[in-house]
């Protein structure tokens, strides 16, 4: 590089790409927190609606669902790993095991999807199916996002340079990780909150009542 | 990485400059030469001459990735919004001092639906209060705050090529674009425009036409936008100043770019939700906002949803949005003013933490725009209190920039004037924010002309006196020639004297008890005696609409006849006055920065001359100090 260039070390020592992605994910948990803000003052306005209508949603899809991303997570972090030791194979495969995931994630939410609206049951039913519309579609619009990247970094390692940039990938992890985790908030707030038989068994549940 | 400069921007920039860069051309080339024998050849070497050498004319203009041509499309977007959204304020003040009278020029020429034989209707009217304020807003007074001070400020002033993420950056102008086209689409769609108002509160804006969901979306765009400005401009001023800048060696401008990044990225994904919920209500007819019970024709909505949370999320981002068009102009005026007065900013560092106080109470405020929303009166006085609480930054604020001036060798330059015009008008805005801010007296004054008095001191005069004087104080360096300065005088006292008489009666109007929103004041008997106000206020805001002709004149002519610039030509001590004007090609300096002190070493007793540029190595320092000491020490001193 010539003397006048005026590029130099990140100053505080975090590359742009992973700075960038964290301020990203900040402004992420802000707009997911709007979600929530909705959820809980929904729920508040309209006593009972919440407990009556969740026990109607597919809880072991959903908890298929779980495990397939946090499968994903997983993988997309040996995926990271392995690109670190500069193994290609394994980070195409563990790459190629994360897009799985996500295509099969997105498959079962269909299927959910699917079974709700087969019944008539659609965003306009009430406020719960408006909020449980909302939040899931647009984690899975994050899941589609998350996988753009992947397919092209998966498509660029089987060409002739290959795919070396593992700060790239680390930062796409990063992305990914943040994904999962805010199914892990969905998860138990839709599926298992208002469901108290699922998680304390049926008696409690009576009990409870 | 060579910088060479493009063919075009340096014709005729003087042959010791052509000179110059052959030099730095040479020595490059050399370094280059000695790079690649020491490394060995290097695959991505010849890339970036290519890069720098022939760009078409589509990647160089249109889907720039350099920071300055972005800074240069966001400011003609932005003019050219400038003159839609006032031309529709004119249209509103046209009917309101003159209702019943078809319009003039324009009247015959719009269509039926939203005029009657040239006589604007009320639904008109409300499309027009809606998407003048929307425009003015999202299209004209953030991307000019943010996107425009920005991209030109950042990079230049922390010495840097160029944002962090240039690709990041394109994109976020170009969505400005289809955004506006989206909040625009609704006049040519059926129910017209927006008409909800620019806060676009339900059941109103979800009960009407098509054009509602359709801001909602464009609006969405240009949340978007910011984020992502906001994002680059973090990391950049993170992690790509020069060498031997440290966090408070920055101008003020940078500081305050960087806090309204932050406020930015906390503030809109919080209106992006809310408004990907109200899209929801709108397309989908989800009840979230719909209360149980509500009766209307279009569609069947359940019920169940609360109104009042969808003011709740909006106000989160909105009010601290006030602050992003205000903060941003808080910088760019500290710095006019050092530089005119000749002295160092008075308490840089109040200064730097008054700004962060604001933008973190800017969070906690938002209830203030909701006493008579219903809301409970007990969070009202606590909305009440913290909003008070402002005042005191704002203060420290008010009484440093008067610092600066007392005692400085004034000089009233076009900018300097701009600036003192923000200045005065903020003060003004901030007393009248004060009756608002006490919820006994708002509960009189909300929803009248006194609010609409204090929002266009506070953006009008406040944000838009502010962007003047940062175009036309870095006028030269953008573009490497001066703006007229007569004519840049009588915009400034046409703009002031036309600016007071348009918005200063309104104070009056609101007292007297005038509504916001009304397309016809005749109608109420007990608005009779202020009819003649409301003329008097139109003549003036027609001629303050045509005084802003003469900076468009002014930009255009100094494009091509201005005075050439010369490096730093104002004899400021920030770092983009030591690039040259305009800055070289996709890159900004032709020589190494290094930053030895603070950015405001204004009549320093180091130094003959009155300014003491950030760049600049005294001589007077021993030659056998380690250069990482003198380093630290020149940080040292700055921060005292």
């Amino acid at each position: 590089m010539g003397s006048l260039s005026l590029a130099h070390e990140p100053v505080t020592g975090i590359s742009h790409g992973k700075l960038g992605m964290w301020i990203f994910l900040a402004t992420e948990i802000m707009f997911f927190s709007g979600f929530f803000a909705t959820f809980i003052v929904m729920d508040a306005a309209n006593p009972g609606l919440f407990e009556a209508t969740a026990t109607a949603l597919n809880w072991k899809l959903a908890l298929t669902n779980t495990i397939i991303l946090i499968c994903s997570s997983l993988t997309m972090a040996l995926a990271i790993l392995n690109l670190e030791r500069k193994d290609t194979g394994k980070f195409r495969m563990f790459l190629g095991l994360t897009l799985l995931g996500a295509c099969g994630f997105l498959i079962i939410k269909t299927i959910e999807y699917s079974g709700k609206f087969s019944h008539g049951i659609g965003p306009d039913t009430n406020v719960f199916y408006g909020i449980y519309f909302l939040m899931t579609g647009f984690h899975g619009v994050h899941v589609v996002a998350g996988m753009i990247p992947m397919i092209w970094m998966l498509g660029k390692s089987f060409s002739k340079k290959g795919y070396t940039n593992a700060g790239r990938v680390e930062v796409l992890g990063l992305y990914w990780h943040f994904v999962d985790l805010v199914w892990i908030f969905l998860f138990p707030v839709f599926y298992l909150l208002y469901n108290p038989s699922l998680v304390w068994g049926a008696a409690a549940a009576a009990g409870g009542h | 990485m060579v910088r060479v400069p493009a063919h075009g921007s340096q014709a005729g920039k003087g042959e010791h400059r052509e000179k110059f860069y052959k030099l730095i051309l040479l020595r490059n080339m050399a370094t280059e030469v000695l790079t690649q024998a020491h490394h060995g050849a290097h695959d991505d070497h010849g890339h970036d001459h290519d890069h720098a050498h022939h760009e078409s004319f589509i990647r160089k203009y249109i889907f720039s990735t350099d920071h300055k041509t972005i800074a240069k499309q966001f400011l003609l977007s932005a003019l050219i919004f400038l003159f839609v959204g006032g031309g529709m304020a004119l249209i509103l003040r046209w009917q309101l001092a003159y209702p019943g009278q078809p319009l003039p020029l324009i009247g015959h020429l719009l269509s039926d639906s939203f005029v009657t034989d040239g006589v604007v209707q009320p639904g008109f009217f409300m499309q027009m209060t809606t998407m003048h304020a929307s425009v003015m807003i999202f299209f004209v007074i953030i991307p000019l705050a943010v996107g425009f001070f920005g991209n030109l400020c950042i990079p230049l002033q922390i010495g840097t090529d160029d944002m962090a993420f240039p690709m990041v950056n394109m994109f976020s102008f170009w969505l400005v674009p289809p955004a506006a086209m989206c909040v625009m689409s609704g006049f040519f769609m059926d129910g017209g425009a927006a008409a909800a108002g620019w806060t676009h509160y339900p059941p109103l804006s979800v009960t009407s036409g098509a054009g509602h969901t359709m801001w909602t979306v464009g609006v969405f765009f240009a949340g978007f936008s910011s984020i992502l400005g906001g994002l680059n401009y973090i990391v950049t001023v993170l992690n790509k100043r020069a060498p031997g800048m440290g966090m408070f060696d920055m101008p003020l401008t940078v500081w305050a770019l960087f806090i309204t990044a932050v406020l930015i990225s906390l503030g809109t994904p919080v209106l992006a939700s809310d408004l990907a919920v109200l899209f929801f209500d709108q397309f989908f007819h989800s009840s979230f906002f719909i209360p149980e019970g509500m009766l209307y024709a279009d569609n069947v909505h359940t019920g169940g949803g609360q109104p009042i949370l969808f003011q709740h999320l909006f106000w989160f981002y909105s009010h601290p949005a006030v602050y992003i068009m205000l903060l941003p102009l808080m910088g760019v005026v500290s710095d006019v003013m050092s530089t005119f007065s000749r002295r160092p900013i008075y308490g840089y560092k109040a200064m730097v933490f008054a700004m962060g106080a604001i933008g973190g109470l800017g969070f906690i405020v938002w209830g203030h725009h909701m006493f008579q929303s219903g809301m409970n009166p007990l969070l009202g006085t606590t909305f009440m209190l913290s909003t008070i609480v402002i005042a005191v930054p704002s203060a420290i604020k008010t009484f440093n920039w008067l610092g600066t001036l007392w005692r400085g060798s004034i000089r009233f330059s076009v900018p300097m004037l701009q600036a003192l015009g923000f200045l005065t008008t903020f003060v003004v805005g901030g007393l009248s924010g004060i009756f608002m801010a006490a919820a006994p007296a708002d509960v009189f004054i909300h929803d009248t002309y006194f609010i609409v008095a204090h929002i266009h001191y506070v953006l009008f005069g406040g944000s838009l006196f502010g962007i003047f004087a940062g175009i036309y104080y870095w006028f030269p360096k953008l573009f490497g020639r001066h703006m007229n300065e007569a004519w840049g005088q009588i915009h400034f006292f046409a703009s002031f004297i036309l600016f007071n008489l348009t918005f200063f009666p309104m104070h009056l109007l609101g007292i007297g008890g005038h509504m916001r929103r009304i397309s016809d004041p005749t109608v109420y008997e007990f608005l009779a005696p202020f009819q003649d106000m409301n003329e008097f206020i139109t003549l003036a805001a027609i001629g303050l609409g045509f005084a802003q002709l003469i900076l468009v004149f002014n930009i255009i002519f100094s494009l091509k006849f201005g005075k050439k610039a010369t490096r730093n030509p104002w004899r400021a001590n920030s770092l983009e006055w030591a690039c040259p004007s305009p800055p070289v090609g996709h890159g900004n300096f032709d020589r190494q920065i290094h930053v030895y002190r603070g950015p405001y070493e204004f009549s320093s007793p180091l130094t003959k001359k009155d300014y003491l540029p950030q760049w600049k190595k005294l001589e007077e320092k021993p030659a056998e100090t380690p250069v990482t000491a003198q380093k630290t020490e020149a940080g040292e001193s700055t921060k005292a």
